[in-house]
Order: C-alpha cells, then sequence, then structure tokens
C-alpha cells in the first residue's frame, strides 16, 4: 500500500479537486484562520444535533418529569401533571420502606449481574481473540462462527434459551439430569435462585462475540515488530501475550470494558424476552425494575426518578473508572 | 500446523498454547452452536414434538415451520424493514462518526473534552427514561414541520443511528489517534485539503476499526426491542419486535420462530462472513505505520 | 473515488429514508375531520387485538366483516392488528401524543386504568343511544368496562369465561366424576396423581392467570381485594387463604412441579396431550383442538366452589374475561366511530365474530345463535351470565396485577424449591405486595 500511495495521490486529484472546488466558493471571503477555527466544529456538527434531538433533550424532559407526579391521571396532559419536588426521589431512596428497597435489592442484583457478565465476557473475548491471532486450519470459518450469536436477533437467541432452561422438557435438565446425572433432581432454571446463573448465562453468550470482535480489531493494530523484538529476546509466547499483547490491547480495553458495562448494566431486551414483566426475585434486573414502574402501572414521575437514580451512579462509576484507567494509561505512556 | 510468515507471532509455538488453543477453542465451539443447533433442530420438528421432551436427535423432521413462517406473520416485510433501516442506520451513523472522530483526534479546540464526555454518557441514559420523551418529540416534530418521525422508518433510523454513535466515536478516535499524524500531514502537503487527508489516508488506515463499528451499529439498529415497539405501525415493524407474533393469545409456534430466526440470520451471517476480508485486509493498512 | 463512493451511498441512503417516510406512519391520518353531518368517505382507524391464531388469522377474520361495513355506510377502516407484547405500550404512546386510533380493542381488565386517563369516550345514554342501547349486553359484561358509578369507558365485544376441563378418559378410568367442591377437586386430583400424570395443571409463572384464580377463590371467600374506597386489602385471611389454597396446587403434588415456571400456555399442551387430567382456562377450545385432543375427549364444569351448590359471591367461579371495544376521545370522527361500534357489536356480527375467535358473544341476543350451543360453549355462556364477577375496576389493577401476580409467582417458585409455603410467607409476600402500591 505505501508503494502505490504517491501515483493513486496522483491519479484521484481530480475528482478531489472538483470536491473542494464546490467549498472553493468560500474560500476568498473566509479568511483560512477563521476556517482553521471553524473545521472541527463542522465536523463534530452531525454528531453533536443528532445527539441533542435523540439523547440530550429528551433527557432533560425526563429528568423534568421526574420532579412530576405523572401517574396514569395526568399522562394525556403530562404538563399539567403537579410538581412533586423531591417526593418521587425520597421514596425511591428510603431503603426501609418496601419501595426503596425492593430497588435496593434489585439494584444489587444488578450489579452482581454485571460484574459477572462483563467480566466473563471479556475474559471470553480476550482468550479467543489471541487463541486465534495466529493462522490455522478453520480459523476464518470459526471466527464466523463464532460471530453468530451476536448476529442472531435477540428476540430469537433468548427465547431459544429460555427454551432450552425449561425445567422438565429443556436440553440443560436434559443433559445435566438425564446423561451426566449431576443433579439428582431436575434444577429450576426460569424461576427462584437459578434464574439469575441463567440470566448470566444467556448474557455472556450474547455478549462476548462482541469483545471478541473488539479485541481481535485491536489485536491487528499492534505492530508485528514488536513480537519479533521479543521474539529475539527469547521471550516464549506466554511472556509475548504478557508483555506486548495485553499492554498494547489497554486502549480496546479501556473502551471496551466500560461500553460492556454500560450495556449490560441497561440491558433491557434479556430479561424482558427471558422472564416477561415480573422478573423472579432472584433476577430482578432494575431496567425491568423501572420499566414495570412507569410502563406497567404508568407512574412517570416515579419511574424517570429512579432512572435518573441510576443515570448518576453510571455517572460517577463511568467518571471513576476513566480517571483511574487515565492515570494508568498516562504513566504507561511515560 | 502451516504458518504464514506475515502473522504477528513469529515464533515457534509450545505444545501447551496449541493445546490450550485447541480445549479453550473446542468448549466455545460448543457453547456457541448447541443453542444454534436446538434452533436447528427445532424449526425442523412439527408444534407438538417441539413442546415435548427435548431430544438430541429429532425423532421425525418436517420443513412445514418454513413453509408455515411466511404465512403467520408478513416476515419478508418485517425483513425488508430491519435491513433498510438497519443498514440506512449503520451507514449514517459510520459517516457522521468518521468526522467527528477525525475532528477530535485531529484538532485540538475548545469544548473537544466537554463533546467527547456528553457523547460518551449518552450512553448510560437508560432508554426507559428517555423512550416516552423522544416519542412526543417526533409526534411534536410532524404535527409541526409534516415530517414523520413517528411511526416512520425514517424515525427509527435517526434514533437508531444515535444509539451506536458514542461507541462508534470513541472506537474510531482511538484508531484515528493511532494513526501516525506525519501520514496525514504529508497527504496535506501533497495538496490534499484535510478531507482528503481523511478519506485517503486516515479512513483506509482504519478500516479493521471501521469495519468493527459497522457490524456493531448494524447489530444495535437489528436487535434493538424496546423504541421499535412503540414507534413502529404495521407498516413499519421492523423483525425484532415482528418475531414476537410467532407468540400469539394462544400459542406459542416454537418451531417457527426458530426457523423464521435461522432464515433471517442466514443473511446477517453472511454479510459477517463477507466483512472478515477487509477485516484481514486491515492487516495490510496496519503494515503501513 | 473513495469519496465519491461514500457521496454516493449517502445520497443512495437518504433516498431509501425518504421512500420510507412516504409510506410510512399511517395511523395518525384519521382522514378529514368531519365532525357530524355525513360520515361518507370517512377514514376511521382501528386497532384490534390478536384473538386468533396468528395476527394474520385476525386479519382475515375482520377484514371481509370491515368490508361489509364500508358497503353499508361508506366509511372505510383501516385496520392494524397488534400483538398483545405491544398493545399496551400503544395504547400508552397514543394516550399521551393525543395521536391514536379512532377506534380500538383493550382488554377489559385495562378498562378502569384507561378510563382515569380520559383517554377513552365515555359511553353515556346518549353514546349508548348512537349503538343500539346499553340493555343488549349482558350486566357482567358492562361492569367490567369501567369503574362502578362511572359512564363506561368501553363496550364489551368478545366475552369469556373460566371453567374447569377435565379429560373424559382419564376421569373414567379413575372411576370419577368432575367435581363441583375444592375439597372433591383436590381428592381427584390426588387419584389422578400416578405414573407421571398429574392431576391439575397450572401456568404458575403468569402473572394474569394467577390474579385471575386468586380473585377468584378471594371472592368465594366474600374478600375482594380493594375496599370500597379503592385502597388495597391484600392481606386479609381470607385473600392469604385464596393465595395458599391456588399455591398448594404444586405444594400438595396434585400439579407438577414444572408448572411453577409455565408462562406460554404450556398448561394447555400437558392438559391436550394427557399429562394432565385437568385445567381452569378460559375458551380454550381452540388451543387444545390445535394439540390433536378432540372435542369429545374433553369436557368443561364450572371452576368449583368452597361448598356445594353455593350462591351469591360464594357462588363466583370466575372472573369477567374479555375484549372491549373503546373510542378514542381525540377522535375527529366520532360519529362514525360509533357507528363502528354498533356494527361491531350489532347481532349479526357479533355471531360472526365470536363464532370465528372461540368466545361468546357479551351481546345477549346472539348468544342464541347454534354456534355457541356447543358443550363446552353453553357452559361458559351460563358461567358468564350466572357465575362471573368482574376483576377489580380501580385504576391501580395494573399494579394489583403486576405485584400481586409476580408475589404469587416467587410462592410458587418455592412450593416448587420444596420450601413450605405457610399462612405467614403469604401473607409476608402480600403484605410487601400491598405496600408498593401507590397511595390512591
Amino acid at each position: 500500500m505505501t508503494a502505490t500511495a504517491p501515483p493513486r495521490s496522483a491519479s484521484e486529484a481530480g475528482p478531489d479537486s472538483g470536491k473542494s472546488a464546490g467549498r472553493g466558493r468560500l474560500r476568498p471571503r473566509i479568511p483560512q484562520r477563521l476556517r482553521n477555527i471553524a473545521l472541527p466544529y463542522l465536523l463534530l456538527l452531525p454528531a453533536l444535533a443528532l445527539e441533542l434531538l435523540i439523547h440530550i433533550v429528551p433527557m432533560v424532559f425526563g429528568i423534568l418529569i421526574s420532579f412530576k407526579s405523572l401517574t396514569l391521571f395526568y399522562i394525556r396532559h403530562w404538563s399539567s401533571a403537579p410538581w412533586a419536588g423531591f417526593d418521587n426521589y425520597k421514596i425511591a431512596v428510603k431503603i426501609h420502606q418496601p419501595i426503596g428497597q425492593a430497588l435496593l435489592h434489585s439494584f444489587w442484583v444488578t450489579i452482581a449481574f454485571t460484574v459477572l457478565s462483563v467480566g466473563l465476557s471479556w475474559l471470553i473475548g480476550t482468550a479467543a481473540a489471541i487463541l486465534m491471532q495466529d493462522t490455522f486450519r478453520g480459523r476464518a470459518l470459526l471466527r464466523a462462527i463464532f460471530l453468530v450469536p451476536y448476529a442472531l436477533p435477540v428476540y430469537a437467541a433468548v427465547i431459544t434459551w429460555t427454551f432450552m432452561f425449561q425445567q422438565n422438557t429443556g436440553l440443560v435438565n436434559h443433559v445435566l439430569h438425564d446423561q451426566l446425572h449431576v443433579t439428582s433432581d431436575k434444577p429450576f432454571w426460569l424461576i427462584g435462585g437459578n434464574s439469575f446463573w441463567a440470566l448470566v448465562i444467556v448474557s455472556v453468550w450474547k455478549s462476548w462475540p462482541f469483545a471478541f470482535l473488539a479485541l481481535m480489531a485491536g489485536l491487528q493494530n499492534i505492530p508485528r515488530e514488536l513480537y519479533e523484538a521479543a521474539a529475539m529476546d527469547g521471550a516464549g509466547v506466554w511472556q509475548q501475550i504478557r508483555k506486548i499483547t495485553m499492554p498494547s490491547l489497554r486502549p480496546v480495553n479501556q473502551v471496551l470494558v466500560l461500553v460492556l458495562f454500560l450495556w449490560t448494566f441497561n440491558d433491557f431486551n434479556t430479561p424482558y424476552v427471558m422472564f416477561g414483566q415480573s422478573a423472579p426475585h432472584q433476577a430482578d434486573l432494575i431496567s425491568i425494575h423501572i420499566y414495570q414502574s412507569s410502563f406497567i402501572t404508568w407512574n412517570f414521575g416515579s419511574g424517570s426518578a429512579m432512572s435518573v437514580l441510576l443515570l448518576l451512579f453510571l455517572l460517577l462509576v463511568t467518571a471513576v473508572y476513566l480517571l483511574i484507567t487515565s492515570r494508568r494509561r498516562g504513566d504507561a505512556d511515560a | 500446523m502451516p504458518r504464514i510468515p506475515a502473522q504477528p507471532s513469529p515464533m515457534a509455538q509450545p505444545r501447551s498454547f496449541v493445546w490450550t488453543r485447541r480445549v479453550v477453542l473446542t468448549l466455545l465451539l460448543i457453547f456457541v452452536l448447541v443453542p444454534v443447533y436446538v434452533m436447528l433442530s427445532s424449526s425442523l420438528k412439527n408444534l407438538q414434538d417441539v413442546q415435548g421432551s427435548f431430544r438430541w436427535i429429532p425423532s421425525g423432521l418436517t420443513v412445514k415451520p418454513y413453509v408455515d413462517i411466511w404465512k403467520t406473520i408478513p416476515l419478508a416485510h418485517y425483513f425488508m424493514n430491519s435491513l433498510i433501516v438497519s443498514v440506512s442506520a449503520t451507514l449514517f451513523s459510520v459517516a457522521v462518526a468518521i468526522f467527528a472522530s477525525y475532528g477530535v483526534s485531529r484538532y485540538r479546540f475548545p469544548g473537544r473534552r466537554l463533546f467527547t464526555v456528553t457523547v460518551l454518557s449518552t450512553q448510560m441514559f437508560p432508554g426507559i427514561l428517555f423512550l416516552l420523551p423522544l416519542y412526543l418529540i417526533f409526534v411534536n416534530i410532524g404535527n409541526s414541520t409534516g415530517i414523520t418521525l413517528n411511526g416512520s422508518r425514517l424515525g427509527l433510523i435517526i434514533t437508531y443511528l444515535t444509539f451506536s454513535l458514542p461507541f462508534s466515536i470513541w472506537m474510531l478516535v482511538g484508531y484515528f489517534d493511532s494513526i501516525p499524524r506525519d501520514l496525514d500531514e504529508a497527504a496535506k502537503v501533497d495538496g490534499c485539503g484535510p478531507m482528503g487527508a481523511l478519506f485517503r489516508v486516515v479512513v483506509p488506515a482504519a478500516v479493521p476499526g471501521i469495519v468493527a463499528v459497522c457490524v456493531y451499529a448494524f447489530m444495535t439498529a437489528w436487535g434493538e426491542v424496546l423504541f421499535a415497539s412503540v414507534m413502529t405501525n404495521e407498516s413499519t415493524r421492523t423483525l425484532a419486535v415482528g418475531l414476537r407474533e410467532y407468540a400469539t393469545q394462544n400459542d406459542v409456534y416454537w418451531n417457527q420462530v426458530m426457523a423464521a430466526s435461522l432464515v433471517v440470520s442466514v443473511p446477517v451471517v453472511a454479510g459477517f462472513l463477507l466483512l472478515q476480508r477487509y477485516l484481514v485486509a486491515g492487516l495490510t493498512a496496519g503494515a503501513v505505520k | 473515488m473513495r469519496t465519491n463512493r461514500v457521496f454516493a451511498a449517502t445520497a443512495l441512503v437518504a433516498a431509501l429514508g425518504l421512500t420510507a417516510t412516504a409510506c410510512g406512519g399511517g395511523s395518525n391520518d384519521s382522514g378529514g375531520s368531519k365532525s357530524g353531518g355525513s360520515t361518507k368517505g370517512v377514514t376511521l382507524t382501528y386497532w384490534a387485538s390478536n384473538q386468533g391464531t396468528s395476527l394474520d388469522n385476525d386479519k382475515q377474520v375482520l377484514t371481509p366483516e370491515l368490508k361489509k361495513f364500508e358497503q353499508q355506510t361508506g366509511i372505510h377502516v383501516k385496520l392494524e392488528v397488534i400483538g398483545w407484547a405491544d398493545l399496551l405500550n400503544r395504547i400508552l404512546a397514543a394516550t399521551t401524543s393525543g395521536q391514536g386510533p379512532d377506534v380500538l380493542n383493550i382488554g377489559n381488565t385495562w378498562s378502569a386504568s384507561l378510563q382515569a386517563t380520559g383517554a377513552l369516550l365515555p359511553f353515556d345514554s346518549s353514546n349508548f343511544a348512537a349503538i343500539g342501547g346499553k340493555d343488549r349486553f349482558a350486566p357482567s359484561a358492562i361492569a367490567s368496562a369501567g369503574a362502578a358509578g362511572q359512564d363506561p369507558a368501553a363496550v364489551p365485544l368478545y366475552s369469556m369465561a373460566y371453567g374447569l376441563y377435565y379429560n373424559k378418559k382419564m376421569f373414567a378410568d379413575a372411576g370419577l366424576k368432575p367435581p363441583t367442591t375444592w375439597a372433591e377437586l383436590d381428592t381427584d386430583a390426588k387419584k389422578l396423581t400416578t405414573g407421571g400424570h398429574y392431576g391439575i395443571a397450572v401456568e404458575g409463572s403468569n402473572g394474569s392467570e394467577n390474579i385471575h384464580h386468586v380473585f377468584v377463590l378471594a371472592k368465594q371467600r366474600g374478600s375482594n381485594w380493594f375496599d370500597s374506597s379503592g385502597k388495597p386489602t391484600f392481606t386479609t385471611d381470607a385473600n392469604v387463604a385464596a393465595v395458599k389454597q391456588y399455591v398448594d396446587f404444586i405444594a400438595d403434588g396434585e400439579a407438577a412441579k414444572g408448572d411453577a415456571e409455565y408462562a406460554q400456555n404450556q398448561t394447555i399442551t400437558d392438559f391436550a396431550t394427557g399429562k394432565a387430567a385437568m385445567m381452569m382456562w378460559q375458551s380454550a377450545a381452540t388451543s387444545i383442538k390445535a394439540h390433536g385432543m378432540t372435542p369429545d375427549q374433553y369436557g368443561v364444569v364450572p371452576v368449583p366452589t368452597q361448598t356445594a351448590g353455593a350462591t351469591g359471591d360464594a357462588g363466583v367461579t370466575s372472573m369477567v374475561a374479555g375484549i372491549n371495544l373503546s373510542v378514542f376521545k381525540s377522535t375527529k370522527n366520532k360519529d362514525a366511530a360509533l357507528k363502528f361500534v354498533k356494527f361491531m357489536t350489532s347481532t349479526p356480527e357479533q355471531k360472526i365474530l365470536n363464532a370465528a375467535y372461540g368466545s361468546i358473544p357479551p351481546v345477549t341476543e346472539a348468544q342464541n345463535d347454534p354456534a355457541f350451543q356447543t358443550p363446552d360453549l353453553k357452559v361458559l355462556a351460563s358461567v358468564l351470565g350466572k357465575s362471573a364477577a368482574p376483576l377489580p375496576q380501580v385504576p391501580n389493577e395494573s399494579q394489583f396485577e403486576t405485584l400481586v401476580g409476580t408475589a404469587v409467582k416467587d410462592l410458587f417458585a418455592d412450593a416448587a424449591a420444596g420450601k413450605s409455603v405457610t399462612d405467614a410467607s403469604v401473607k409476608a409476600a402480600l403484605q410487601k405486595a400491598q405496600s408498593q402500591m401507590p397511595p390512591s
């Protein structure tokens, strides 16, 4: 590619100069300096406008609602709903009252679920990406197969797992009980305590391929010379992974772990398809919990307040995370 | 094991590494494929058999579910909707992300940090919190400008493209940062404007990242349920919500759900396979450095 | 080159996006804004719920009838069938934005909640007069169309009631007659539970089913879930006893432990395949048939009562199940909408539609049709007329369904896991549910 670069830029000068000619009309009037200042903002403009329309403005709207007592009596004319001050928040954080207690329980369940799911997805994704860095027979096919869970529509994937987890007729118990005789009785997976683990398994199955994909892309950006130099120094494969691969993946990991955390924490589709509108107590994820408080019971004030609390928590976690990882990254660079 | 010299670790692999690889990848393969096998075998059974106890080898096979799926719900129509929405959202999202990431990566300007932090933080917004407000905004835009966003594919496209935008920008800024500035400076010296440098130097070098971001943006749009369930109607309904219609008032047509899921996933997986080439091609682009 | 390709792609996509807008988003164009005067040429939007074997089946049933209506009145009806998973959210969105269909189906248990939002047109005497009068409908069905003492927010369209379905052969083999009291049912169920077969099947993880049954069991004990002022009274002894009686089906082994996780109508599968000898269900004929059991293989009797021949509240054997038809208050075509409601609730249409869906016409005149004289529908119609009561018609009904439905589901899970379910644990679960109810 390097070799072809110079002639290519010459041959392509035609269409490109045509394009800049369109912009050239502005050139005489706007001084170079101003254009340099405006350019980055112009580049960001589309992204910013869309984020404003779809995320920021509705979000501000949502925060406003959290201070209102927006119950089903008012949703037709939501602006006339009475102001509730901090009442919605007070109810949500009173952890010794049933509503606050339920929310807190759901919060802890979600934390445990998220940590397990992200941890396992990352671990599996990293292992697979590193193990598949080198060519071997069937590598391309394997890579495609590994992306299948990610390609299946969420509904289909989760409903299939639900099907497999059925106590009486499902595959999981067929294997555990009928074939391997690990359990003396057929355990339940969709209700009771195990439902939490079922949820973790499904979530990992669905999200590890994404970690795999991102890390695979990350691995391809590690310069080959680093490995060659290490090999010359006599480092084995395992050492290379520890000394070169892992540190080089740090920037990708920094983003990857964070977004996996955020998606898993806010994941609505998986528990919704698995359990419907009423999740078992042990697997009562916060997204479903809030969905119940707002969409099933149409108490949007209270649901919004819970969402805002959730958002504040996520902001805090993210800020701390970025602070820690960036500092470490800074150290490494220095 | 055949080895190609261009591969990253130019060291003979110890047996421990090879064995670890075999064991781990085999286990992963089983983990990934078992549900797929369940889908496949269930999609070839009649409804009574599907509802009975699970068996590895189905006792009788039928292709009837594959015929019925098209009649039970307008599957082809939903599939087209999903395809139009996901592909458009992906292309727009990636285009917008490339421009924004280039700006963030290559320029220092006031508000740069604010922008990245804001964009990233939108990733934390719980969908449930802004679903209803967004719906109302769409309705109001429709009332005041006549642009139908609510219930239209356009509304869904705009919504989904912003869903994938934050991560896409973050990922691409990381990629663009890793591409030496000297390369695009050189291009600028050669007479390309900033845009020329972006499309001739930076974008080609970031192909693996861009492909990964495309796949991500596509899948985000492809699988979304919550917003689609409220913001689509019969003519614009997407697969993600449409598939649920195999579960009707009286019955869940498990076999048809599985058959339909497999049928609609085949083009997507095939697309992945095609994109793989670009992921690999990215290796060569990376060699520029 | 590359640049050009990107722009070409963008232009293409933009074009796609534009065509998408052109054919998308139809639910809001409710035709010309004609109020009063001629309704000819008006287009109505109608949201139908999923009643048939598939959304497509619903369309096949409804489309010819809508054509008939158009021929009679010149009013065109644009039909959209919406699955149950989406219907409530779509109604919610329509309510908040004021842009919805003109006419829509609602689950009758939602009536009071939706009535409280003020989004639905109240059927006062003049509106009832416009559709042919209130006394054409069965009183119990009207009672499930809104809070007592207010004008109904809807009119009943399809009605259903619970009955006890039993497997004739299994009962004959065991020398049993269908039970009329719960004590008899318990004895029979225990006798029938042998060799992988169970006496009864229950849909333990389905919150709504749970609510429908504990409502009846409490009613038979003279207890309601709300007092007359609409305050929840979940923890009365009678309600605790009702929930415990229901959960004990699994705790006592009369139902399979696996039933605790049923939420996809597996109950019907178990019944139709002979795994369970009994089930309590509403209008299950079509589904049972779909699973390969013929109508002569099962019988239907009213759900048992605590004492034989009980009357009044003690004799209630079912909730009033069904679908109501509503007019959106913000409609610009009220006259046309009422004409459509009149058409859909007319005796001939009631016969056609209810026969197609296996439900019972809430319009009493239509019930005489031979289509509703099958043994099972006769029983269910008589239940509906004599011993069915509407679920609490309070604005907080949905909270009640969610909280108590989930509490019962979790109690089933405990029972299935072998944990003992006692009066105290039931009461604690109900107490927790009640304390999460919003102040009304």
